[in-house]
């Protein structure tokens, strides 16, 4: 039990929210996570490294991207309701802005050949850096054997057999939460 | 008609919602297999061309769903698919952290991450292969997405410079005559 160690939270206004988040969202090119990290921990000071941990972790178990989780929460913990709303529209904000540009570029542009291929380009480069995130993320995991089976039966599941995700999940999330539990018994 | 395209848009990505465990990237496959294999909303090339503008651009990875969106129905589109995508997650993350707060060390909280994250990873694995079938239109791309996800393993650099290198090869392939 260690409810107050972090307490002494900083003072922040819904702008200083709102612009903090903007930010994020801003720079988080390829990765939103380790932006926010250095953001919110190092140059505004809004949380200790631990409870930045804590909360992202939070987030990634729980559906949705993980930033824009910890965001929800960072926000409510401020502010309230209102502040989940803040963080997450600031969070937002800017990258609906230029993906809206790269979108109208896209429509006017992709008839021209060049840009065609160049695009062909970028989209098997997007696909190989997905394929290299999972692995990286597998390398940093370290799973054990049975961590490793419930991970390979995802991916064949979800990439090879095509099952549709929401039944392949509510059989295997389950029962690898039960091995996890077991493995980590005391 | 188009209400009824906008409501086809909200329930499709308000049902993954609640199962993207590791965001968007992770539903990859669903998501393509609703939007190209049965609503037929899109072709492979297209589908493939989207997420590379949503990779390009900064911020979380649920802007795929937002770029099929405005791809299928302009502004309103992006909005509703946006909001129907973040919208079930996010008030589960908005109790979740509520709760949270006082129990995140808690022992079932490291339980569940431990039991989930495998899958994660998983299913965003799946996605990366989905998504390179999507992109594949011969062996350059096919080397160049091999390329990419030894970029990513290998190194901590920035992924743009990997995906503004797909394009520079894509291009060079194509000025040289390669397929």
């Amino acid at each position: 039990m260690a409810p107050d160690t972090a307490d002494p939270s900083p003072q922040i206004s819904r702008a200083q929210l709102f612009l903090g988040f903007l930010k994020i969202g801003l720079l988080g090119f390829g990765g939103v996570a380790p932006v926010a990290r250095h953001i919110l921990v190092e140059d505004r000071k809004w949380l200790s490294e631990k409870d930045y941990a804590a909360i992202l972790g939070i987030g990634q178990v729980l559906p949705g991207a993980n930033v824009t989780n910890a965001s929800i929460i960072i926000g409510e913990r401020f502010h309230g309701p209102l502040g989940s709303l803040i963080a997450l529209s600031g969070l937002m904000a800017m990258p609906l802005v230029i993906l809206i540009g790269l979108a109208g570029l896209y429509d006017h542009f992709s008839g021209l050949v060049p840009v065609h291929v160049a695009i062909g380009g970028t989209a098997a480069a997007a696909a190989g850096l997905v394929i290299g995130t999972a692995l990286k993320m597998a390398k940093r995991l370290k799973p054990s054997p049975i961590a490793l089976a419930f991970g390979l039966a995802a991916f064949a599941g979800a990439g090879i057999l095509r099952l549709p995700l929401i039944e392949t999940l509510l059989v295997l999330a389950p029962l690898s939460i039960a091995a996890a539990a077991w493995e980590k018994r005391r | 008609m188009k209400a009824a395209l906008l409501l086809q848009i909200a329930t499709t990505f308000a049902a993954l919602s609640l199962v993207a465990v590791g965001g968007a990237n992770a539903v990859v496959p669903d998501i393509h297999r609703q939007v190209v294999d049965i609503l037929g909303w899109m072709d492979n090339a297209t589908f493939a061309n989207l997420f590379a503008i949503a990779q390009a651009a900064p911020g979380p990875n649920v802007l795929v769903v937002s770029l099929i969106g405005w791809h299928m129905a302009g502004l309103a589109g992006l909005a509703v698919a946006t909001i129907a995508m973040i919208l079930p997650s996010g008030l589960l993350a908005f109790a979740a952290g509520r709760i949270l707060n006082r129990l995140s060390g808690a022992r079932w909280v490291t339980i569940v991450k431990a039991g989930l994250i495998p899958l994660a990873t998983g299913l965003i694995l799946a996605s990366g292969v989905v998504m390179v079938r999507s992109a594949h239109q011969g062996s350059l791309t096919l080397a160049i997405s091999a390329f990419a996800a030894i970029f990513v393993v290998a190194c901590d650099y920035n992924p743009l410079w990997a995906l503004s290198g797909g394009a520079i090869i894509g291009l060079a392939g194509w000025a040289l005559g390669f397929q």
